[in-house]
């Protein structure tokens, strides 16, 4: 899987990664963010080999998973806070404004578990959004939000990559037009 | 700003309590396990003091053992199941530290908690009240190293479905030391002769696996996720 793949993100670039079932998107975006070691290659940040910077890496970077990875038990505002607690100092007016801007405030003192799929997804991305990370991995960010949600979702990348960020989005379909990005497709 | 490892690990240890306070089933289980199974002894053999004293260490031990090894399947499953455990593996603090912290609380809401309950069953068991301090601590040295047997245990077996079985095959043989060093200690405080000889054994054998755990239990994790 993956072989002959190679790619250069460079800030303020968006790269779409699409391909049918199986083609090993969310390999190739798990390789990037170190979760998976690759047999053969590497992946490197600013130059360097990540396995030789891999806490700076991991601090410059913010992963969403097809996964929201929320706690059902932990309220909205909690999972925030002890998710991105563990990355930098965060105040809880931040987050509850992260929440904001994905448009999940109301959600934010609710626990996980009784929030429907879109809500969590929104969640999620306030997460990112709270991590001030450089590097956004994510895998399958549209998944389950509706027209309102993914155009607030196409704004909050296009932001991020227009202040100099730089995104690697898996999606198996095309994303909002109104977003500009390199696209490239794995074979199935 | 970013996050210190202390602060890091406050933080992920405050997490670990929030969750397990919130989920109160999943933390009164192996404290209501070691209860139950201790006082069965009794109405199962005999009411008699002197033959109640004479199992007591054993049985004291085997129960904290087994009632431990319920909740640790947990220790890394939930947070692998939900994709938070990837989320924390990509902090940017660590896995060792995330390994440490998981544990080290995992620690407190079963082995601590446990031993604060053990007076309660030596009552039940007739161990005298002079020999709970030894009691309860070499339930300490004990159920903390255990934490840290199953956290290897834990790592290895979080992708599997079941795993909960594979992990006490693995832990338990680990845990006989600690069985026979723990139960001679109690017994030596019942029969008031000198029990340091195996409070310092157990002692040893904590600060070994607090040294060696935490690495081999973050390797364990690492091939699991990956």
């Amino acid at each position: 899987m993956l072989k002959g793949v190679s790619l250069k993100l460079a800030p303020r670039q968006l790269l779409h990664i699409c391909g049918p079932n199986g083609s090993g998107k969310t390999t190739l975006l798990r390789v990037a963010c170190g979760l998976l070691r690759p047999e053969q290659g590497d992946v490197s940040w600013n130059g360097h080999s990540i396995s030789g910077v891999r806490l700076e890496y991991q601090a410059a970077l913010a992963y969403a998973s097809h996964e929201p990875a929320l706690k059902g038990d932990l309220t909205a505002l909690e999972n925030l806070r002890f998710a991105v607690g563990m990355k930098r100092r965060v105040s809880t007016q931040e987050l509850r404004g992260s929440l904001e801007q994905t448009g999940a405030a109301a959600c934010a003192d609710l626990p996980a578990r009784v929030l429907s799929a879109g809500q969590r997804r929104r969640v999620a991305m306030a997460r990112v959004l709270a991590m001030s990370a450089s590097l956004w991995l994510l895998d399958e960010p549209f998944t389950n939000l509706d027209a309102a949600g993914t155009e607030l979702m196409s704004a909050l990348l296009r932001s991020h990559v227009e202040q100099g960020g730089a995104a690697l989005v898996v999606a198996h379909h095309d994303l909002p037009t109104l977003l500009d990005s390199r696209r490239m497709d794995l074979a199935a | 700003m970013s996050v210190g490892a202390v602060a890091a690990f406050n933080l992920l240890v405050r997490r670990e309590l929030c969750l397990s306070f919130r989920r109160p089933d999943q933390l009164l289980q192996p404290l209501l396990f070691f209860l139950i199974v201790t006082t069965l002894f009794p109405l199962g053999l005999s009411p008699e003091l002197s033959l109640l004293r004479d199992m007591a260490p054993g049985v004291l031990w085997v129960a904290a053992l087994l009632s431990s090894l319920l909740s640790l399947d947990g220790l890394f499953k939930s947070d692998a199941d939900d994709g938070t455990l990837e989320q924390l593996a990509l902090c940017g603090q660590g896995l060792t530290l995330i390994v440490v912290a998981k544990t080290f609380a995992h620690w407190l809401v079963s082995g601590a908690a446990l031993v604060l309950v053990s007076p309660l069953v030596g009552t039940a068991l007739g161990i005298p009240v002079g020999a709970f301090p030894t009691m309860m601590l070499s339930l300490g040295l004990g159920t903390l190293t255990l934490s840290w047997l199953g956290a290897i245990g834990a790592g290895l077996t979080v992708g599997l479905k079941r795993g909960n079985v594979l992990l006490s095959l693995i832990v338990l043989p680990l845990a006989m030391p600690l069985l026979i060093f723990g139960a001679s200690a109690t017994d030596r405080a019942i029969s008031g002769t000198n029990a340091a000889g195996a409070l310092y054994f157990l002692a040893a054998l904590c600060v070994f696996t607090c040294t060696l755990a935490p690495f081999a239990a973050t390797t364990a994790l690492r091939i699991t996720l990956e």
